[in-house]
C-alpha cells in the first residue's frame, strides 16, 4: 500500500469513522435543507430532525 | 464575549482537555518506562507538525466565502461530532467500554517494557509512540480549533482555549506524575459530542440557506435539545438491552 493510499485511508477513518451512513445522511440532509430554503420555505427544522434520526439509527445498528 | 464565542471557547477547551489527558497518558507511560528525553523530543516534534498543519490550513479556511465555509464546516462538525456523540451514548448506555486512563496507562507501560531496546542514547520507540500519540490526539484538537475558529473568524480565541486546556492538563500531570484517571473524561466527551453536533446543526443549516428563528439565540435551544435527545437515547438503549446504569457512566 502506497503512502498516498494509507494517508487517504487515515483521512477517511479520521473524518468519517465507524459509520459512513452518518456522513452520507448529513450530506443528504444539507442538500434537502438547501433545496427547501431555495424554494423560499422555512428549512431550519430539517437538520435537527435529520441528526436525531441519523444518531438513533446509527445507535440501533451499533447496539445489535 | 457573546454566547457563540463562549460556546466556542467551552467546546474547544473541553475537547482539548480530553485529548490532552489521553496524550499525557501515552507520554507518561513511555517517559517513565523508557526515556523521558526521547519521549519529550517526540512531543516537541508532534507539536511542531501540528503547528505547520494549523498554519497551512487556517488561512485557507478563512479565505472561503462565509456560506461555503459554514456549510463545509457544519457538515464536517456534524460528521465528526456525531461520531463523538455516538460513542459517548454507547458508553453511557453500557454498550461500549468506558475509557479508563489507568487501564490505558497499564497497557501502554506493559507494551513499552516489552518492546526491544536499541541500547543507550536516543530511544526510537519512546520517540515514535510519544510523537504518534500527541500528533493523533492533537489532530482532533487542531480540526476543532480550525473549524470553530474559522467560522467565528476568531481562531485566536479557539487557540487560547486550546492552549489553556493543554497547560492545565500538563501542569496537573507534572504535579501528580500519574495518568489523570479521575478526570471525568467520559462525561467531557459526551459534552463535546453535544457541542460539536449542535454547532454543526446550526452552521450547516445556515450555510445551506436556512434562517434560524431568533438568529444566534437558536443555539440556546439547539444545545439543550441535543443534550436532552442524547440522554433520552441513552435511556432508550438501556431499556432495549435491559442494562443497569454503569458506575461512573458519562450520562
Amino acid at each position: 500500500m502506497s503512502w498516498l493510499t494509507r494517508a487517504a485511508h487515515a483521512a477517511w477513518e479520521f473524518v468519517v469513522g465507524d459509520d459512513p451512513a452518518i456522513a452520507l445522511g448529513v450530506v443528504v440532509a444539507l442538500g434537502v435543507t438547501a433545496a427547501i430554503a431555495s424554494a423560499g420555505a422555512a428549512a431550519w427544522w430539517v437538520m435537527p430532525l435529520a441528526v436525531l434520526a441519523l444518531l438513533a439509527l446509527s445507535l440501533r445498528r451499533a447496539a445489535r | 464575549m457573546s454566547g457563540t464565542e463562549l460556546g466556542l471557547a467551552i467546546s474547544v477547551f473541553l475537547a482539548c482537555a480530553v485529548e490532552a489527558v489521553e496524550a499525557l497518558t501515552i507520554v507518561l507511560a513511555v517517559g517513565i518506562t523508557r526515556s523521558w528525553r526521547s519521549a519529550l523530543i517526540g512531543v516537541a516534534a508532534a507539536i511542531a507538525a501540528l503547528a505547520v498543519i494549523v498554519a497551512a490550513l487556517g488561512p485557507a479556511l478563512t479565505a472561503l466565502p462565509i456560506n461555503a465555509l459554514r456549510v463545509v464546516v457544519g457538515a464536517l462538525l456534524l460528521i465528526f461530532g456525531l461520531q463523538w456523540l455516538r460513542k459517548a451514548v454507547l458508553r453511557a448506555a453500557g454498550l461500549k467500554a468506558i475509557h479508563d486512563e489507568a487501564q490505558a496507562f497499564t497497557a501502554e507501560t506493559d507494551a513499552a517494557r516489552a518492546a526491544a531496546r536499541a541500547g543507550a542514547g536516543f530511544d526510537g520507540y519512546a520517540f515514535t509512540i510519544s510523537f504518534k500519540g500527541v500528533l493523533l490526539e492533537g489532530l482532533e484538537v487542531a480540526f476543532i480549533v480550525l473549524t470553530f475558529g474559522a467560522n467565528q473568524h476568531d481562531i485566536g480565541l479557539a487557540a487560547i482555549a486550546a492552549g489553556v486546556a493543554v497547560l492545565a492538563v500538563t501542569a496537573t500531570g507534572v504535579a501528580v506524575r500519574a495518568p489523570l484517571a479521575r478526570v471525568p473524561e467520559n462525561a467531557m466527551k459526551f459534552c463535546v459530542g453535544v457541542m460539536l453536533t449542535s454547532f454543526g446543526i446550526f452552521w450547516g443549516a445556515e450555510g445551506a440557506g436556512a434562517s434560524w428563528p431568533g438568529g444566534d439565540a437558536a443555539l440556546l435551544v439547539i444545545i439543550p435539545g441535543v443534550l436532552v435527545a442524547s440522554l433520552g437515547l441513552v435511556q432508550w438503549l438501556r431499556r432495549q438491552h435491559a442494562i443497569a446504569p454503569a458506575v461512573g457512566s458519562s450520562a
